[in-house]
């Protein structure tokens, strides 16, 4: 502990000081808990579906809320859980595992937080207030413009997507930034942990496909507000339009949060294998190569429009190709425990599943990439069966073993080993239970978004089969709750590197403290805590010479990480905080009235305009850094 | 119920469908099991470890050549299965668009939540509209036209085919061909809104000269009722609330915001292929729509019971 190094770096006490916060980690640790929230709430909406589907024709929940409760639900998993907790881990671990002091640009960090909440507390509290939105997460118009959908519903959706969608570039540039020049001296992109590669892959696809979702949203806003007419085929507008942007963004979508699953993977196995991750290289291709495929395949989810035969073929193609670079990564992870030595915890375990659901997802996904047997798959259950195969096999699986994983780097304890693995198996066979008859489901010709079905279709008993798995799943989630409280108060003291892993983020104290390391590490490999030290050390192991009175951090070149120079970051300020209410202020004035663009827009300029304002005693004392430091 | 089943085909696309389907589930299988396998037996074979191994950093300088053999060895494999399958994807797809000149023109239009059908002919005389059930001859390819009125929705019957999306303002075909006899289910398959729950229709497949026979009906306009009742409730369907939506042909109805119901008695089902079409189901679909569909267009016709029997005596002579 270095008190002097608290000094500078912790965030202020007490309420104020938490809204002022902008420490990676206090940020990181509430994307988590607030995206754990969400999963918990849009869980509790599937839930609700479930029991209404159980039987047929069942008459617990109507068409109104049946509607909104699905709508929200994909929309809350997909925005609000699945997207912001990635990036909450980035935020969280990429500074410790670059062996940086802060994320870069940690106001701005700050701000892209609570921005995040209130549009999901804004979403929340919209469908308590029942004008949840009701047109599916995907929106589609016409059912989603004016014309269809009076009311504020739709508005609601597309504002929250604005909300999101500022918040995730905002994050995706802290983070980017943060892997490109804040690495430790010697740690080359060619030895850059392969979870960084994968956030760093991620944040990329985020800069790309997030910008086509604004868009379309903002012109379904300015439909609906202003009566412009993009999507409004009578008008000479294209209601096809709306499905071409807005998959353009969302199969991105799927695979930036699938790539950090992949991530976690990387980081999980070779760590219960004891050995380095076999075939790096191939992995860090792979990961880019799915990256710039996933845009390629936007196509497949609208097979059952007209788009010309040549044309779907050729993403056909592409969505089969994709196969590849993840079938890669599965070899290389297998070729890890064929050659280690195993230790089977309960991260590894949730890890195991992801071979066999996964896989059975991606299997299902190469079957709906065929245009003729989508034709008769899509939007139906099997889909359900599928899209939830990948998405909670490639992401949430992992994720639940990332959390036992670092849950001692973020608290300092263990989770108990016996509740997690009751956890995973409750986890792994309600999950199986729940989403498999789907598959049958969809091939017995249930669609999807169907609020009730008659009773002789003969759908029932592997709907109530579904629920069931359903009711297991929620125990598992209660468990791992249960699991994480316990543990946060008397779980097992952790020390440094419990798993004895071989990545930086493990040299730090857990908790680590509020400037990470007391001296920035150097590093000359890929698992820097594997690699045996010298004695004495050849060249140096630790940065030093950074001022510990100000908040300075080395910053180093993109490639290589050669040290290039200091760079003083700023102090917590009430400014994030402020600016992001009024900027909530705008955005949700403005799905009733356009004149809340103009007077929201005063205080945002006003609230922006302080945040920056230079002030002298700051730049005297930068100024004196960087002469003595 | 009719059949609504992927794999149930009465039609050369549906069959062409699911015989690609067996192919890629018995290529997945074998992957899927292949690859559990190898997860398996590195779980049974690899030796133990715990947290306090010192980790082998061998790899670091040593090549690992059975790995990278094993590896390079599985992804060819992955990649020439995946070629088989885009090859019987495509050629499954020319399959699906090569059913011949079709012998008959549908044009169906999509509504909040029921479907227009409209057999269109040169001589308008000979065209006729009906809603929410599509007659085919069998044997023969039918195009279907595909529209949409409001908001997108996507018609599938897959004992036949697949689905093909209806949008608003894009016009679609759908060409279609039953090989036997008999009556399948259909359902909207895009979510449309409130009530895209309860949007189905029945495909009924008749023998072609059965087929004529039922279109020569068609054609024809509405019976003159022959009892009083029946009369009364004409006056009341014509002058009363239903004609503001519904037409009937050879009477003043002539609304198209509804289904047409000239022959509406010798449909099988009410309310988009939900209720059986009896007496009972229809009185109590006219009285209130909105118990039986939430959010569907009709709105609650309250009337009195004298009323509500002469309308019911009427509609049952539209056969």
């Amino acid at each position: 502990m270095n008190p002097m190094l608290e000094q500078t770096w912790r965030d202020p006490p007490g309420f104020l000081g938490a809204l002022a916060a902008i420490d990676h980690k206090a940020i990181g640790k509430r994307y988590i808990v607030t995206a754990f929230c969400f999963f918990l709430a849009a869980g509790v909406l599937a839930a609700l579906m479930r029991l209404q589907l159980a039987r047929a024709e069942s008459t617990l929940i109507g068409p109104d809320l049946y509607n909104q409760l699905f709508t929200t639900h994909g929309t809350a998993m997909m925005f609000l859980f699945a997207v912001p907790v990635m990036q909450g881990m980035a935020i969280y671990l990429v500074p410790l595992m670059v062996g940086a002091r802060a994320i870069a640009f940690p106001r701005m960090n700050a701000f892209a937080y609570w921005i995040y909440l209130f549009g999901g507390l804004f979403l929340f509290v919209s469908l308590l207030l029942d004008i949840g939105p009701d047109n599916g997460w995907f929106s589609y118009v016409p059912l989603a413009g004016p014309q269809y959908a009076p009311g504020k519903r739709a508005d609601v959706w597309a504002q929250m997507i604005t909300f999101t969608e500022l918040s995730g570039l905002l994050a995706a540039i802290a983070i980017i930034a943060t892997v490109l020049k804040l690495r430790a001296p010697g740690m080359t992109l060619a030895r850059l942990p392969l979870f960084c590669w994968a956030m760093l892959v991620t944040q990329f696809m985020i800069l790309f496909a997030m910008p086509a979702v604004m868009l379309a949203s903002t012109a379904l806003i300015l439909d609906r507000l202003v009566s412009t007419h993009f999507y409004n085929p009578a008008e000479g507008g294209d209601a096809l339009l709306w499905q071409h942007l807005f998959w353009f963004f969302a199969h991105p979508e799927v695979y930036f949060i699938f790539i950090p699953g992949l991530a976690f993977m990387s980081s999980i196995i070779p760590t219960f294998s004891r050995r380095p991750i076999y075939g790096y290289p191939a992995i860090v291709l792979s990961l880019t190569s799915t990256a710039f495929l996933s845009f390629g395949l936007w196509v497949h989810h609208m097979f059952a429009t007209h788009i010309p035969d040549l044309g779907k073929s050729f993403f056909t193609a592409a969505s089969m190709m994709i196969a590849i670079p993840t079938a890669i990564q599965i070899f290389c992870w297998i070729a890890t425990m064929w050659t280690g030595r195993l230790e089977v915890r309960t991260p590894m375990l949730f890890s195991l599943a992801f071979f066999f659901i996964l896989v059975l997802g991606g299997l299902t996904g190469i079957m709906v990439a065929s245009v003729p047997l989508d034709l008769q798959l899509h939007d139906t259950y099997f889909v359900v069966a599928h899209l939830h195969y990948v998405l909670i096999g490639g992401a949430v699986f992992p994720l639940f073993g990332a959390w036992y994983y670092w849950f001692p780097k973020i608290t300092g304890r263990l989770m108990s080993e016996r509740l997690g693995r009751w956890q995973f198996w409750l986890f792994f066979i309600g999950f199986n239970v729940a989403f498999y008859p789907m598959h049958h489901l969809g091939l017995q010709g249930m669609p999807r978004r169907v609020y009730t079905y008659p009773a002789d279709m003969g759908w029932q008993p592997l709907n109530m089969l579904a629920t069931a798995g359903a009711v297991l799943i929620v125990v598992s989630v209660l468990l791992f709750m249960v699991n994480a409280l316990r543990s946060y108060r008397g779980g097992m003291r952790a020390g440094e590197n419990p798993w004895g892993a071989g990545t930086l983020e493990w040299a730090s104290a857990s908790p680590p403290p509020a400037y990470n390391y007391d001296r920035p590490p150097v590093v000359r490999a890929r698992d820097p805590l594997w690699e045996p030290i010298s004695e004495p050390p050849a060249e140096p192991t630790q940065v030093i010479g950074l001022a510990e009175r100000v908040r300075e951090v080395l910053v180093t070149t993109v490639l290589d990480a050669m040290p290039s120079h200091r760079l003083v970051f700023p102090h917590p300020s009430l400014w994030p905080f402020l600016s992001a209410v009024t900027v909530t202020v705008f955005f949700i004035g403005s799905i009733f009235t356009p004149w809340a663009v103009l007077w929201g827009g005063i205080p945002v300029a006003i609230a922006v305009t302080l945040w920056f304002w230079p002030k002298r005693a700051e730049t005297l004392e930068h100024l004196a850094v960087e002469k003595r430091p | 119920m009719p059949p609504q089943h992927v794999l149930g085909s009465v039609g050369p696309q549906a069959l062409a469908i699911e015989r690609l389907w067996w192919l890629t589930l018995i290529i997945c299988t074998v992957v899927f099991i292949a690859v559990l396998a190898a997860v398996a037996w590195a779980l049974f074979r690899a030796p133990r470890g715990d947290l306090t191994t010192p980790p082998d950093l061998s790899s670091m300088t040593r090549p690992e050549r059975g790995a990278a053999v094993g590896i390079v060895a599985a992804i060819t494999l992955c990649a020439l299965l995946l070629v088989v399958l885009t090859i019987a994807s495509f050629s499954t797809d020319r399959a699906l668009a090569s059913l011949g000149a079709p012998s008959l023109e549908i044009e169906v239009t999509g509504h909040q939540f029921w479907w227009e059908v409209r057999y269109s002919d040169t001589d308008p005389s000979r065209s006729f509209t009906t809603a929410n059930e599509i007659h085919i001859p069998v044997g023969r390819p039918v195009l279907i036209k595909l529209k949409a009125e409001d908001v997108i929705h996507s018609l599938w019957v897959p004992n036949l085919a697949g689905k093909k999306d209806l949008i608003p303002g894009r016009d679609a075909t759908l060409t279609l061909r039953a090989d036997k006899p008999g009556t399948y289910r259909g359902q909207c398959a895009e979510y449309c809104g409130a009530q895209h729950a309860k949007m189905a229709f029945l495909l009924i497949a008749d023998p072609p000269e059965q087929y004529e026979a039922w279109a020569a009906a068609e054609r024809k306009p509405a019976r003159e009722p022959g009892e009083a009742e029946q009369r009364r409730g004409r006056d009341l369907f014509v002058n009363g609330r239903c004609g503001m939506c519904h037409a009937v042909q050879g009477t003043s109805a002539a609304a198209r915001y509804g289904p047409d119901l000239t022959h509406f008695a010798s449909r099988q089902t009410l309310a988009a292929g939900m209720l059986p079409n009896t007496v009972g189901h229809l009185a109590g679909w006219i009285l209130d729509p909105q118990s039986i569909k939430p959010g569907a267009n009709m709105p609650a016709n309250p009337m009195q019971p004298a009323e509500l029997h002469a309308l019911l005596a009427y509609l049952g002579t539209l056969k």
